[in-house]
């Protein structure tokens, strides 16, 4: 069990954007969580990532308590995480933006930044060879001295992927990784996923409406609806249950929803 | 891409190393050089009027180099720089004269103790940020402006004397002498700057500036680096001011005024934000200025007094115009900076006849 979030709540005001949500994901895992607009997915990945504070519950990254420890501690903890709005650094290079991610592992300060040649060039250069491997394994070596603000959408989510990847994390958030793609982006961005979880080992926890993608590569899935877990499991069990069938996945007008609708209109 | 193709033909990278080199081509590697060569002649070459610009220029760049550091790199506007700026300056001035610390150690160290009161005011750095954080270091200004105004054990309530350094015995005392002591900090700055931006901290100060949440998702303590900026901003005010004060060898209270920080503040946009060389650019381009539009227009009264002897009352003011219409002007042409403006010229002449 390498993170188990334990009866989350999150509210904003009167908006209840998580209510005791629950679940566990395992080492190594591909877990997905789907559900309409709103539903509270990316709460709850701001919840594990330190952007927001949950008002009740726990989450434990491999046994130890989540809440409580600072935001930017998150990378020694081992989660990294890509967001669903970018959020590059656009106006470096991309080789700068990947080299931020390596932050954590990095020792050199200011000062000995400022003496590079004494201080910090041995450690930077050994991390740009890291780096340099992520590159090749994302496939972006084309654009590696290009301004991140200067890129096409697919690109930046891909060097965005690539930061996370820089975090040499145990448990990465991918929020929304394909959203807004063409056919063939979205088939590179799922083979990167599949690649970052069964070559580099790393578990990942995704958020994506494609249900295509989802239901193809995702070991389990969890649904989530006005912020309450609707149900989880493999991808076939979840596809098969009537609520998310309703919830989310649009299913044929069948009578039981038709009188829903009725019922709401009288 | 843009970079890679203003390389010259047939130099590859073959090292990682080479990659990271201060200086993208051999090229301006070698103007650099040139560049340090021309400096170190010149109070040789160059008139005393010449070498007393250079200084200033100098001196201002390293000021307005540490600005950059804060507003450039980390994007939060200071208006409050030449208080620190003064604050140097006194300091140097009084561990010199009350403690008797060489001038050339108490140099630096000014500039450490204006980097602890730098950081000191850039507290508030931690909770706000753009327009209101601006305000904030306005308080800065105005408290140790007025700290300088009172504080007579430090000041004398209106200046001090500040004495010229020496050397190993040798007495720094000439503009000629002095000159290489503002040269060798201002190179030191330069370089140490341009190292911080392709290391660890330099790139966590831009990832600041750029998207302050994904920084601190990458582990980036945003508290730790935005007062750092205001503490690496600082040091650079601080050895700035000292240098300045045993120029002139004495600091006066009035000289640290808000308009000072404005045109360091302008030294940088007109120069460019975030660049080493551009900090330099705009403190001549701003430093200058004012000189070249002198030198105009008495050149012009001198040659046609009947048309533009008529200027001769109201000369002063017409130059303060002159000056203030170049700058907007080049803000409208280019609002990037001078050292933006070098690239593309580098790159034009490059490229040449074609522009792509």
């Amino acid at each position: 069990m390498l993170l188990q979030v334990d009866n989350i709540s999150l509210s904003f005001g009167g908006i209840k954007a998580l209510q005791n949500v629950s679940f566990s994901v395992d080492e190594a895992e591909l877990f997905s969580i789907i559900g309409p607009n709103g539903a509270g997915k990316t709460s709850m990945l701001n919840c594990i990532s330190g952007r927001y504070t949950p008002d009740e519950g726990s989450i434990k990254f491999a046994g130890e308590e989540l809440l409580g420890r600072k935001t930017s501690e998150r990378p020694e903890i081992g989660i990294g995480r890509t967001f669903q709005n970018l959020a590059l650094f656009d106006h470096m290079t991309v080789l700068d933006n990947i080299m931020v991610g390596r932050h954590h592992l990095l020792k050199n300060n200011f000062l000995t930044g400022m003496a590079y040649w004494f201080g910090a060039q041995k450690e930077e250069l050994e991390h740009r060879r890291h780096v340099e491997d992520i590159i090749d394994f994302l496939e972006i070596q084309h654009i590696r001295n290009a301004q991140a603000g200067t890129l096409s959408y697919g690109l930046r989510k891909r060097v965005e992927l690539a930061r996370a990847i820089a975090l040499g994390p145990k448990l990465v958030l991918l929020d929304e990784p394909m959203a807004g793609m063409n056919m063939e982006e979205k088939e590179d961005m799922a083979r990167f996923v599949v690649d970052l979880n069964q070559e580099l080992g790393m578990t990942v926890i995704m958020i994506e409406h494609d249900m295509g993608v989802v239901m193809d590569i995702s070991d389990r899935v969890m649904v989530l609806d006005f912020g309450a877990k609707v149900c989880d499991g493999l991808p076939d069990e979840v596809m098969a249950n009537d609520h998310v069938q309703k919830a989310y996945l649009g299913a044929e007008f069948d009578d039981d929803i038709e009188a829903d609708t009725q019922k709401e209109v009288a | 891409m843009a970079s890679t193709a203003l390389r010259p033909c047939g130099d590859f990278r073959t090292t990682y190393k080479t990659d990271q080199y201060l200086f993208q081509t051999k090229m301006i590697g070698w103007t650099a050089a040139a560049a340090l060569l021309v400096l170190i002649l010149a109070p040789v070459l160059a008139s005393s009027y010449v070498v007393n610009l250079l200084i200033l220029v100098g001196i201002s760049g390293i000021s307005a180099l540490g600005l950059n550091v804060l507003v450039g790199m980390t994007g939060q506007i200071s208006l409050g720089h030449a208080a620190f700026y003064g604050f140097g300056a006194f300091s140097s001035a009084y561990l010199a004269n009350n403690y008797g610390v060489p001038v050339l150690i108490a140099i630096p160290v000014a500039g450490v103790m204006t980097a602890i009161v730098g950081m000191i005011f850039g507290l508030p750095a931690a909770r706000i940020k753009g327009l209101y954080l601006a305000i904030a270091t306005l308080a800065s200004q105005f408290i140790l402006v007025d700290f300088f105004a009172r504080a007579t054990w430090f000041t004398n309530g209106y200046g001090v004397d500040a004495s010229k350094p020496e050397f190993f015995g040798i007495p720094l005392d000439t503009d000629e002498k002095y000159f290489y002591v503002v040269l060798a900090w201002a190179v030191i700055s330069m370089i140490a700057v341009a190292n911080l931006k392709r290391s660890r901290d330099g790139r966590a100060l831009v990832a600041v500036r750029d998207h302050y949440l994904s920084a601190e998702i990458m582990g980036i303590n945003l508290t730790k680096y935005r007062i750092l900026a205001f503490g690496i901003s600082s040091f650079f005010a601080g050895v700035a001011g000292a240098l300045y004060a045993h120029y002139i060898e004495f600091v006066s209270v009035e000289t640290f005024s808000i308009s000072l920080s404005i045109n360091f503040l302008a030294m940088i946009i007109i120069g460019g934000l975030g660049s080493v060389p551009g900090a330099f650019l705009g403190a001549m381009f701003i430093e200058l200025l004012p000189q070249l539009v002198q030198l105009i227009s008495g050149f012009l009264i001198t040659i046609a007094p009947t048309v533009f002897g008529l200027i001769e009352n109201g000369k002063a003011y017409i130059e303060q115009i002159t000056v203030g219409t170049v700058i907007i002007l080049f803000l409208i042409f280019e609002p990037e900076g001078i050292a933006h403006r070098v690239g593309q010229t580098r790159k034009s002449i490059k490229l040449y006849p074609f522009s792509y």
